[in-house]
């Protein structure tokens, strides 16, 4: 409607292929705007061609300033995807807004930028891993422009000067590894002229096919973040034979177009740094750090070559304090946006940021659109989750690597949760085994099985102390006869006497003691079993002891009336018969009882 | 004796003192026994410190790839699975052929974990199991040798276990293989089964199947328990210490047992057909008869026992021998025909060597050499020979156990090194039985030496403190074992040289780059040692692995790296082949490369396939591979792929391995190229150059054609101006 009344000055194009970016084209254009027309004008329209706007990652108009006098920070001028009618559809347009309207006769002058991803393409796309490798760079040597161009040039800076082929048109010119057409003046509206530029580039094409980057936040004092690159040579594809020897020897000639490093620019006093990837750490990689910032050398695990894949991982902390502030009772993260590696373009560009558990009144503001929505991630120790921003942005270029913030609401209180539940966990569970350990948990105390069974352990505590005084009478009697073994060889009737005395009184304590046990015996009803043997085996014992009491004195009467050894033995033979058939019945019995 | 007198007189004094005591002693156990778990579990993770938290060497990424496959689809699946990415094109069962306790077992814990959310990964997991388990080996160690001499002895043996560098060996942080599991499993079975002959419970008889059960599920050497526990109750029984706690200790064990080992599928009926199983089942009746015998002695009188002996006897023995036949028939008419290889090399240790190549291959299997015991179990060997003297002051059933495990686990080390693994458990428990009687002795003579002479108490010090010197020399031993020889995790591997630490990292380096850059469903062969590691860490399919069940598909690998390149093409491509890896030390000199294992794929390879026959790579009966070599082996397929363009390297292809220069320098390869090396040449990969054209001129002409009009057609295209 208003556009055509305008006429423009565009003072030069300058395409960069730029030395620095691999699979990408920096354009940045430079024009002066004049409003020939009688009315106010605000907006100007920018114009790309289908194929261009499919690759474009990023557009920034900017007011020019002059050079060399960047005092304070540009502010970009806003643009906007614009779809004015009565324009061929092919085209795809962006409007930048002036800051004021230009009246007519006036001008203004500003600087544009737009970036292209994967408009280079690799001919031939498969090379060997001798071969250099060519790429091609399409555009137009006029300035597409919706509006009469009064005057513009075309500069293609080239990264290398050796160029396999360009079209040449009037007025075209090369300096070393500059291209450059026009001045080109007057030229209509619309004005197309193709070129096409064909020229070596052994820059790293580093893309990440997918870059998952996530920015977890801990109020105890760190921002741990974790990066998962999945990359890929995004030049001409590598065929035929790989030869390490080639390349240890001239990794310059043989191999050429493949990069063998990466440089990651991580924030200064970033720590805890990390390489690796799904099957463990990756060995070959360097750390230097200063004040202003932290640089990490990454090698992948091997050279990469066209078309060759890898997939890593690289982890580093932040101190809080240098990317969490606070405003209006909310906090911020403020933290990049992009991946920290130099020279990587990313196709897609995943950004979660886990905020702690209990975070409220979640916002991001970022400076260009992006994807976004919400997610809970459970880890250590939580229960309901924690929230997760999750940002998706595609065809992303260390341009978009700019600050964004995330605001939140989060109660200091709720760092103390994990702590007390993990005390009061414990605290329960000591409890729980006090409590375990002085509760009786039998089934049931009054069953009859459980009485029974309590009866019988008192049972044959009581059976168990008959047998130790049983025994005990039996090493009585044992002493005994050692008396009269002492006194057959010394003679010493008085000692032998003396020891009849001790065993006496001992026996007669023992069976004192024994009276109340089997006592006991007799009135609990789940002895009744063992009692008669028990009976048996008391009777036994007096029955024996008697036995020991009656040779003892047979003995030592044979002594007093100084009979000779072989009548002694001759009067005692028969009672030691049955002795020795009574001690085993005793013994029997103690077995018997013993196995019950 | 004084004693009674003066125990009337104090005793309530004496009582709480015990008690007191006892309680002192009860809580000072178990913070000792919480440092050796400690000690055990950390002395195991200078593999972690020193590398990083990976999975070691070849065994252990099967275990870890199972693992992941339990955690990932769940227990149904897992019993289910067939693979399909090894032993191509046969596959494996593995739900029915792996021993699934160590993977349930970390799968548990991963579940555990991340049921409390904590989420660690399945890794992690896998890493740290086997230190964690060795802290339960060491609690389990103290239970047995508590259950046989007592808390002392059981203290000691558990700090030796908790060190042993047999043991750290096979558990260090990292070694996620069967045995760390396992050999909790068997310490905790045999006390188990101690604790039943000592307390008759048939509460615990029932723990110790299940304990068991646990064991068959982790590893091939419960065969080892279920013939160990048999050998001791006949023992039992032959020496007249016949009663119904071993019954109970026993029988149960043999029926629930059984039932329980047939359950896992590895094992199935196996647990009744095969003879390893055979030992038990026969001491089985023998303890019933056994038993019977006694009942009736009990029953009857003397005078009628008597007759009734002979009538039992004669019975007795005919029914024996009877079932005998029957199950040496069953036996012998069952599918395995009686034992499996490795046992077989186990009762004649030159068995394997002389009929099976596959399994004389491998390093563990060898018989260990004198050196290898004083590196394993160090000082112990010298203190084993005490603690079975002091077993037997006085001989009780649970130390008659010991002394039996002891014997028979020194002799089947002898046989494998591998089981070295064995024998540490009962070297530290009659080590640690050692070691606390002589302080006993030692201490308890100080302590009634001390109001007097001070003399003789030194004499006594001193020899406790040559003791304690013993021990101490014994854990710095123990710390360099786990330190230096045992903590590499052998896929990565370091040098220190002047310039500081330098790292090979190269098999994981050709592993990713075989799992980034080539076809999913692309096979890749190798000798069989790299197939587990392929399969984990490259996600390929391989044709071989670790797992060497089938002779005949290891044997067609052998035969392919054995032949020259035009025939081993062909065995290749008939596989379906597309990478062939090899392992190639001479640049670097390491030493275990596919060169020095190459005479092994020889003779299995010349097993199934008498073609290739082993002297023909020999030159005098000596392998090499410089000038003097046969011209069999410089041409074939696996010297050429190490070899290939090796002399550009240095100009005069000096393999630093076999310190010499190789024979044949210049060659090319027509049916394979190289399409990776590592950087220091260890993995070098080769891909099958498909089948060539015929016409070749014609192919190659219309070929450069096409690629001019395609190009010119383009810039002819783009001329154009399309908004004009």
């Amino acid at each position: 409607m208003k556009s055509f009344r305008f006429c423009f000055l565009m003072l030069t194009i300058a395409i960069l292929a730029s030395p620095a970016l691999s699979d990408l084209v920096l354009s940045k254009v430079d024009r002066r705007v004049e409003n020939a027309g009688p009315e106010k004008e605000s907006l100007v329209l920018l114009a790309f061609p289908e194929q261009q706007a499919k690759n474009m990652a990023y557009l920034m108009a900017t007011p020019h300033e002059g050079k060399g006098k960047v005092k304070n920070p540009v502010v970009a001028l806003p643009v906007e995807a614009a779809n004015p009618k009565d324009m061929p559809a092919a085209l795809t347009f962006y409007s930048v807004s002036l800051p004021k309207g230009l009246a007519e006769g006036d001008s203004f002058t500003f600087d544009v930028l737009a970036v292209f991803t994967h408009a280079l393409r690799p001919i031939p796309e498969q090379i060997t891993q001798a071969d250099i490798q060519l790429v091609l760079y399409q555009d137009s040597a006029h300035y597409l422009s919706p509006y009469a161009v009064k005057v513009q040039s075309l500069s293609v800076k080239l990264p290398d000067s050796r160029i396999e082929s360009y079209t040449k048109l009037e007025n075209t010119k090369i300096h070393g590894s500059e291209i450059k057409y026009g001045p080109y003046e007057n030229l209509p509206s619309f004005s197309y002229s193709p070129i096409a530029v064909h020229f070596e580039s052994n820059l790293p094409f580093a893309v990440a096919q997918e870059l998952v980057r996530e920015i977890e936040i801990s109020h105890w004092g760190n921002v741990q973040v974790t990066e998962h690159y999945k990359l890929i040579h995004g030049g001409a594809q590598s065929k035929g034979e790989f030869s390490r020897l080639d390349f240890l020897a001239r990794p310059n000639v043989r191999g050429a177009s493949a990069f063998r490093y990466l440089v990651a620019n991580l924030p200064p006093r970033a720590h805890s740094v990390y390489y690796r990837d799904e099957i463990g750490n990756i060995s070959t990689s360097h750390l230097r750090g200063d004040s202003k910032k932290t640089e990490l050398l990454i090698e992948p695990r091997y050279p990469m070559f066209g078309g060759w894949r890898t997939a890593f991982t690289i982890g580093y902390g932040l101190p809080l304090q240098d990317f969490l502030y606070e405003s209006d009772g909310k906090r911020f993260l403020n933290i990049t946006f992009s991946s920290p590696m130099v020279e990587l373009v990313i196709d897609a560009l995943i950004v979660k940021v886990v905020l702690p558990e209990g975070s409220s009144d979640i916002s991001v503001a970022a400076s260009f659109p992006v994807e976004q929505w919400q997610e809970t991630k459970i880890s250590h120790l939580d229960i309901d989750g924690r929230p997760v921003v999750v940002l998706k942005k595609t065809n992303v270029v260390p341009q978009h690597n700019q600050f964004f913030q995330v605001y939140y609401h989060f109660s200091q209180l709720s760092m103390l949760r994990e702590p007390l539940m993990l005390i009061s966990g414990f605290f329960f569970f000591f409890v729980a085994c006090i409590v375990y350990m002085h509760a009786d948990i039998s089934i049931s105390k009054s069953s009859a099985s459980y009485l029974a069974k309590q009866q019988w352990e008192e049972v044959q505590a009581v059976i168990q102390q008959v047998q130790n005084i049983i025994s005990r009478c039996l090493t009585t009697h044992d002493n005994l006869e050692a008396s009269l073994r002492d006194l057959s060889r010394t003679g010493n009737i008085q000692a032998c006497k003396a020891a009849r005395k001790a065993a006496d009184g001992l026996l007669k304590e023992l069976s004192k003691e024994l009276k109340p046990l089997l006592t006991f015996l007799q009135s609990s009803p789940s002895a009744a079993q063992v009692l008669p043997k028990v009976e048996e085996l008391v009777a036994k014992e007096r029955e024996l002891q008697e036995k020991v009491m009656v040779k003892h004195s047979t003995v030592v009467d044979g002594y007093e009336k100084k009979l000779g050894a072989r009548d002694i033995e001759n009067r005692v033979a028969l009672q030691q018969q049955k002795l020795t058939a009574l001690r085993q019945e005793v013994d029997d019995l103690l077995e018997f009882i013993d196995e019950i | 004796m004084a004693a009674p007198e003066a125990s009337t007189a104090a005793v309530p004094t004496l009582y709480t003192n015990n008690t007191l005591r006892n309680a002192f002693g009860g809580v000072l156990s178990f913070f000792i026994l919480l440092l050796i778990g400690v000690l055990a579990f950390s002395i195991r993770l200078f593999s972690v410190i020193k590398y990083e938290s990976v999975i070691h060497e070849f065994d252990p990424y099967f275990n870890y790839r199972v693992t992941q496959f339990l955690t990932k689809k769940g227990i149904y699946e897992f019993w289910n699975w067939f693979d399909d990415r090894t032993w191509y094109p046969l596959g494996r069962v593995i739900g029915g052929t792996v021993y699934p306790g160590l993977t349930l077992t970390a799968g548990t814990i991963w579940w555990l974990l991340n049921s409390l959310n904590i989420p660690l990964s399945v890794e992690t997991v896998c890493v740290f199991t086997a230190p964690i388990f060795s802290a339960f080996a060491s609690w389990a160690t103290y239970l047995l040798t508590k259950e046989v001499k007592g808390a002392g002895a059981g203290l000691t043996s558990a700090v030796l276990l908790a060190m042993v560098p047999s043991y750290i060996s096979r558990s260090v942080a990292g070694s996620y293989d069967n045995e760390a599991v396992a050999i909790f499993a068997l310490i905790f079975t045999f006390y188990l089964y101690l604790k039943t002959l000592n307390t008759g419970s048939l509460f615990y008889a029932t723990l110790n199947s299940l304990a068991y059960f646990y064991m068959v599920c982790s590893w091939g050497g419960y065969t080892f328990i279920i013939n160990l526990i048999p050998m001791h109750v006949l023992l039992c029984i032959v020496t007249g210490r016949y009663s119904s706690r071993l019954y109970i200790a026993y029988a149960p064990l043999v029926v629930l047992g059984t039932l329980l080992a047939a359950l896992v599928p590895v094992v199935g009926f196996n647990a009744v057909m095969t003879s390893e199983h055979f030992a038990s089942f026969l001491v089985f009746i023998i303890i019933h008869v056994v038993a019977f015998v006694y009942y009736i002695k009990g029953i009857l009188s003397p005078k009628m026992f008597k007759v009734a002996v002979t009538l039992v006897v004669t019975v007795g023995l005919a029914v024996c021998c009877a079932v005998i036949a029957v199950l040496i028939a069953l036996v012998a008419s069952s599918p395995t025909k009686g034992w499996s290889g490795r046992s077989l090399s186990l009762l004649d240790p030159t068995y394997a060597s002389k009929y099976i190549p596959i399994i004389a291959s491998v390093s563990e299997h060898q018989p260990p050499t004198w050196p290898s015991y004083f590196m394993d179990i160090n000082v112990l060997a010298f203190l084993v020979p005490a603690g079975i003297i002091a077993c037997f002051l006085p001989l009780s059933d649970a130390s008659s156990f010991v002394v039996l495990y002891i014997a028979t686990s020194v002799y089947f080390s002898g046989v494998m090194v591998r089981l070295m693994l064995v024998l540490a458990p009962a070297a530290c428990i009659t080590s640690g039985i050692a070691l606390s009687e002589a302080f006993d002795v030692l201490t308890g003579s100080i302590k009634f030496q001390l109001p007097g002479v001070t003399s003789n108490a030194e004499v006594d010090a001193g020899e406790t403190s040559s003791d304690t010197s013993e021990a101490q020399t014994d854990e710095v031993h123990s710390v360099w074992a786990a330190a230096e020889a045992y903590s590499a995790p052998s896929i990565v591997l370091t040098t220190r040289s002047r310039d500081g630490l330098h790292v090979f990292d190269d098999f994981r380096e050709a592993y990713a780059w075989l799992s980034h850059n080539t076809d999913v469903n692309d096979k890749v062969a190798s000798w069989w040692d790299y197939g587990y590691q392929t399969t984990a860490m490259a996600n390929r399919t391989v044709i071989v692995d670790n797992n060497t069940w089938n002779n005949t598909h290891i044997a067609t690998v052998g035969t392919a790296m054995s032949s020259p390149e035009r025939a081993a093409w062909e065995i290749f491509h008939s596989l379906d082949v597309k990478y062939v890896l090899v392992v190639f030390g001479g640049l670097i000199g390491y030493p275990s490369d596919d060169i020095n294992k190459f005479l092994w794929m020889v003779r299995i390879g010349g097993g199934v396939f008498p073609h290739i026959k082993e002297p023909d790579y020999l030159r005098d009966g000596q392998y090499r591979i410089d000038s003097q070599a046969t011209p069999t082996m410089l041409n074939c397929l696996m010297y050429k792929l190490s070899y290939y363009r090796f002399v550009e390297t240095d100009g005069k292809a000096y393999d630093r391995v076999r310190r010499t220069e190789i024979g044949k320098k210049y060659f090319k390869l027509t049916h394979f190229e190289e399409v990776f090396t590592t950087h220091h040449w260890m993995v070098r990969i080769y891909k099958l150059k498909p089948l060539k054209n015929r016409i070749r001129g014609k192919a190659k002409k219309s070929k450069s054609k096409t690629s001019s009009t395609s190009s010119s057609k383009r810039s002819g295209t783009k001329k154009k101006n399309p908004w004009q």
